[in-house]
């Protein structure tokens, strides 16, 4: 079967296809590869019932996590099947706009797309418009992304209305990930979507980077493709950075799909692997994640602002030695109370990965004592 | 269809003015920040009135009383 970067750069002339084209995204059981992991069905059916010729198609490129490559690598390598998954959503959904979401600092994606683009003679390629997302963390959520191509501020808005009830132009919205659209173009063309995943490879292996999983691939057969681990790791990032630390010993068996790691209360997220090699300091590296998921909320809602501050901060005070004591309890009841009290899904996110770190690092954190962080990278 | 309500706060408008949990500290506590923590469960029967009364005077109406979601 065809892989994603293994598929041909580009097709003849799009096949034609309506509304039943749906049932097959329902029948491939393709899920969101944005981070989410949301049926893709579901979310088309939703905007085609409310479309009435006014959908607008949001191609989310953002890519704003730190570690992640793999939509700026399918934005570069294989523009035409992003294309073809976004002219196909624009056909299905009968929209009337469609919108290229690019990280502003993703020069080469947004280029390689562009030259895609001039290429296309499809009457959708009439409908294209290409938008700059700011390069923040938060800007690749759908709600900040509509926010941000009607208004200008890539900032999430609360919820109703939901992007398919209103979104840009307050019309029904799609907004889906450049992974998912290059799926979707290949399931269009193929009449089979390929069973993989991209996944980053990030910290210590050999090669980091992006790589293509088979379907039941497990993080251990990821890192040997990626040439094994630079060193015996501490822990395994499974997720990316609202994701989970993980013992190794379990990650290794883990296979690298939405349902099952959901199944052991994890996720793939956006599809970071990340090793955390033997001797750096867990303590040191959770905090340094924590700083910077409380410096990218976007200020809005008083829980993450001033949560995820006080979570990080404790973090710090921890790592560098001038904790009152208290900190870690401090923790414990904060990363119950903060979840599920943002407009978004930020400090959900930043509480999980800590929520994995107390507990993977449950002696680290008790018996932390502070040193030189320059020598724990 | 449920007419159950549930008490549901605007995260965005928000500002941690804390009257909400004044009025119902059955249901709505302050976390350290001074945000309200709002019982995730129907708000029982004898503290409907309470519940109106902090959905109408919080000063910037972040608080809503809403029926049992429908998801699509």
């Amino acid at each position: 079967m065809t892989r994603l970067l293994d598929a041909p750069e580009r097709f003849g002339p799009l096949p034609q296809m309506g509304g039943g084209f749906i049932d097959a995204i329902e029948q491939s059981r393709l899920v969101g590869r944005g981070g989410a992991g949301f049926p893709v069905a579901t979310k088309w059916r939703a905007v085609a019932k409310r479309s009435g010729g006014r959908a607008v198609v949001v191609v989310n490129g953002a890519e704003g996590e730190p570690r992640s490559q793999k939509d700026r690598l399918v934005m570069t390598w294989r523009p035409h099947l992003v294309l073809d998954g976004a002219f196909i959503a624009a056909r299905v959904l009968h929209a009337r706009r469609v919108i290229l979401y690019i990280g502003e600092r993703h020069e080469k994606a947004r280029s390689a797309m562009l030259r895609a683009l001039g290429e296309r003679t499809e009457p959708e390629g009439a409908l294209v418009t290409v938008a700059a997302a700011p390069a923040r963390y938060v800007a690749g959520a759908e709600s900040a992304a509509i926010h941000f191509l009607n208004d200008g501020v890539a900032t999430p808005t609360t919820a109703p209305p939901l992007p398919f009830e209103q979104g840009v132009d307050r019309a029904p919205t799609l907004v889906q990930n450049v992974e998912t659209l290059a799926q979707i173009g290949l399931l269009a063309r193929l009449g089979q979507a390929p069973a993989t995943t991209l996944v980053t490879l990030a910290g210590a292996v050999m090669r980091t980077g992006v790589l293509e999983a088979d379907r039941g691939t497990t993080v251990a057969d990821a890192v040997r493709g990626a040439g094994g681990p630079t060193e015996s790791p501490r822990a395994v990032l499974v997720g990316g950075y609202f994701g989970s630390w993980v013992e190794p010993e379990v990650a290794w068996q883990l296979p690298l799909d939405h349902e099952t790691l959901r199944r052991h209360g994890l996720g793939l997220g956006c599809g970071v692997i990340g090793l955390l090699p033997a001797r750096a300091c867990p303590v040191c590296e959770t905090a340094g994640i924590m700083r910077y998921l409380a410096a990218e909320s976007s200020a809005q809602c008083g829980p993450c602002f001033f949560g995820l501050r006080a979570l990080a901060d404790a973090c710090s005070r921890i790592s560098d030695g001038s904790s009152d004591g208290n900190d870690l309890s401090r923790l414990r009841r904060w990363v119950d109370e903060v979840p599920g009290r943002g407009a978004c899904r930020h400090p959900d996110g930043a509480v999980l990965f800590l929520s994995s770190a107390l507990r993977v690092f449950d002696r680290e954190f008790a018996n932390h004592r502070a040193h030189d962080m320059r020598r724990t990278a | 269809m449920s007419d159950q309500l549930k008490l549901v706060v605007d995260r965005i408008k928000c500002d941690g003015r804390g009257l909400c949990a004044e009025l119902l500290p059955e249901l709505i506590r302050l976390d350290d920040w001074g945000y309200p923590i709002v019982d995730s469960g129907n708000v029982p029967k004898h503290l409907l009135p309470l519940a109106q009364r902090a959905v109408e005077d919080c000063p910037v109406l972040a608080v809503t009383l809403r029926r049992a979601e429908v998801k699509r």
